[in-house]
């Protein structure tokens, strides 16, 4: 069931911020396909959490301010929306470009952060095997470069979307390119201060994921001083969409023992 | 009205049928294709026949930029342009342009074409456009900030060219302690600005500006649209109070006079095809990255396209019809360049006599004919 949408300002930038469940606050950091509907996966999470799941600035119908014209400023207003939502205790989780971003804040302040829960995470880069283009793909290849089993593809493929929905795809679509264009969806000084994430740290990647593909994990695992990895089998991009029955007990194991 | 010989330098040894097993003549078609000895021997003559321009009394020679393609040869166009002015005497050199955004280092454009303005003493006309959509996968460089870094790296290259230096330029995206341009450029206070486009109503704003007047040209789309985006350019003169004359209308087209109109079609038919089906065949996501065009005009251009299913290929009859090309007999091609200026006042027109794979021969006596009997009429 659906979390309860409102508009929050912080500053005065106006974003979206859906919220469902009661307990130690859950922030969920969306990626570059923004925050078009509610997963069954956020049920799972608002079971015995304060989920919340804000859509960033720039996507579907929060504010877009032009001063925010990076990952590290889009970091920074995250933590003024800790700020602005009094949030203490609370566990990160980040998909893909989300993902990113929940790194970018916690090297900058991880003071009130219990846990980091990283789902195919960009922002690293390995050299030799280059991320995925969505950039150059067509809305069919990126559809089918998301999952492993293309029946989720073709059920994307299937959606005939309204002109409400087209605005929010293209300017979510203006607003990734911002910021993943160049460097293509990583920061090259991020690595140098992955050591400062002293929190536990749980690492999920699909292993036939096309977008970051499993290879990404490594560094990722090499830089968290206490990372543990979950490779998740037949699986692309989104495992907590596509593989939701086996990402969603891991992630609630995780997020019992980090909230001792 | 002016006239700039104008010349895209394409492969024309491309394998077709290998080409189009790629996504695109652009940015993924593999330089293995690309053959040196070939490659070589294509710019000695495409150099031979842009010198001839001066000879049949055109004003100026048009080269441009485009990078990792098949369908222009030029990445560097200020290379060909160097080499035209050791070969010629009094014709304008016009570079259309060299593409802001895309480098990093704007100064780098500011003193080459100081150098090209001193080489030739004072015969460059200087283009800036923000190149096309695939050079922003092509190069890297964020299509998000297109239009920025081309407004900050325009008023550095001005200001380089017109402010005494040693002095500080800091913008958002170019910042330089030391702008202090040696040489400076030769015409006083700096070469002619013309911007080529496609039409952007960002960029008709911004060249029809008081304090620019840039002439605009519009490049390569059906004459219907020539006529709408340089009245847009008027209109924009007029809202801001002044009237634009013809020096700053521009229309770049392919071009092939032939004895008859059957004849023309015949001659050039295939080898404009060549030039939209072939050499600039690519994807919507290569053609607009986003933010090279605002999101209401990107918004736009999906809708156009849904509307016109299928446009992929071009026939030349289409291309012929509807005054994207301008092909037939001295007549005809008079007739359609006149319709044109009627409309909207042109004063320049840039032909393109060689596009495709067009050879050498029939696209050289074509721009003899367009010198003997068109250009005279419309001067």
């Amino acid at each position: 069931m659906p979390g309860q949408a409102s508009d929050v300002k912080v500053r005065d930038v106006r974003i979206k911020l859906h919220r469902a469940g009661r307990g130690q606050p859950v922030l969920f950091l969306h990626g570059a396909g923004g925050m078009l509907q509610w997963l069954p996966f956020f049920d799972a999470l608002a079971d015995g959490y304060e989920l919340l799941v804000p859509e960033h600035p720039g996507f579907g119908l929060s504010d877009d301010p032009p001063f925010i014209r990076n990952i590290s400023d889009l970091a920074y207003f995250y933590l003024d929306f800790l700020e602005s939502q009094g949030l203490k205790d609370f566990h990160l989780i980040g998909n893909s470009m989300g993902g990113w971003l929940a790194a970018e804040m916690l090297i900058r302040d991880r003071a009130r952060c219990k846990s980091l829960t990283l789902i195919s995470p960009a922002g690293l880069r390995v050299e030799g095997v280059p991320s995925g283009d969505l950039f150059i793909w067509s809305p069919e290849e990126t559809a089918r470069n998301l999952y492993h089993d293309q029946s989720w593809a073709e059920k994307m493929l299937a959606i005939k979307p309204s002109e409400e929905l087209m605005d929010i795809l293209l300017k979510n679509r203006f607003t990734v390119t911002k910021f993943g264009w160049q460097p293509r969806w990583y920061n090259p000084d991020l690595a140098k201060w992955l050591h400062r994430i002293t929190q536990p740290s749980l690492v999920i990647w699909g292993d036939d994921d096309k977008v970051m593909p499993p290879a990404y994990a490594k560094p990722w695992c090499a830089g968290l001083p206490q990372a543990q990895l979950v490779m998740v089998e037949k699986c692309g991009h989104l495992p907590h969409v596509e593989k939701a029955d086996q990402v969603i007990p891991k992630v609630r194991e995780f997020l019992r023992g980090a909230s001792r | 009205m002016k006239f700039i010989y104008f010349h895209l330098m394409p492969y024309r040894h491309l394998d077709f049928e290998e080409a189009a097993k790629h996504r695109s003549t652009w940015v993924v078609l593999p330089n293995s294709l690309y053959d040196p000895i070939k490659g070589a021997e294509e710019y000695e003559r495409f150099i031979d026949f842009l010198v001839d321009g001066e000879r049949l009394g055109f004003d100026g020679l048009g080269v441009n930029e485009h990078h990792q393609n098949a369908y222009g040869l030029m990445p560097a166009p200020n290379l060909i342009a160097s080499a035209l002015i050791q070969r010629t005497k009094k014709i304008k050199i016009a570079i259309l342009g060299r593409a802001l955004p895309l480098t990093n280092n704007p100064i780098f454009i500011a003193e080459e074409y100081a150098m090209l303005d001193n080489l030739s003493k004072g015969r460059i006309i200087a283009g800036f456009v923000r190149g096309i959509g695939a050079e922003y996968h092509s190069t890297g460089i964020n299509p998000y900030f297109s239009h920025e870094r081309f407004h900050e790296a325009h008023d550095l290259i001005v200001q380089a060219w017109t402010k005494p230096g040693p002095f500080p330029f800091d913008g958002q995206h170019f910042n330089i302690r030391y702008v202090n341009l040696w040489p400076r450029p030769y015409q006083q206070p700096h070469p002619p600005i013309w911007i080529p486009s496609q039409g952007s109503t960002e960029t008709v704003v911004w060249a029809a500006d008081p304090s620019r007047k840039y002439p605009f040209l519009v490049t390569f789309s059906p004459a219907d649209l020539v006529v709408r985006y340089l009245n847009t350019y008027r209109d924009q003169a007029r809202k801001y109070g002044y009237e634009a004359d013809a020096g700053q209308f521009g229309w770049a087209f392919p071009c092939y006079v032939g004895e008859t109109d059957e004849k023309a079609r015949a001659e050039a038919g295939r080898a404009v095809e060549t030039l939209f089906n072939n050499y600039l065949r690519m994807t919507m996501e290569m053609l607009v990255p986003p933010g090279y065009t605002s999101q209401t005009s990107m918004k736009n251009f999906f809708k156009l396209r849904t509307a016109v299913p299928g446009r992929g290929a071009m026939t030349a009859d289409y291309l012929i019809d509807s005054g994207t090309a301008v092909i037939g007999s001295a007549k005809t091609v008079l007739a359609k360049i006149e319709e044109v200026r009627e409309k909207t006042g042109l004063g320049i027109a840039l032909p393109m006599f060689q596009f495709g794979i067009l050879a050498d021969e029939p696209a050289r006596r074509s721009a003899e004919r367009f010198a003997a009997e068109v250009m005279p009429k419309l001067r």
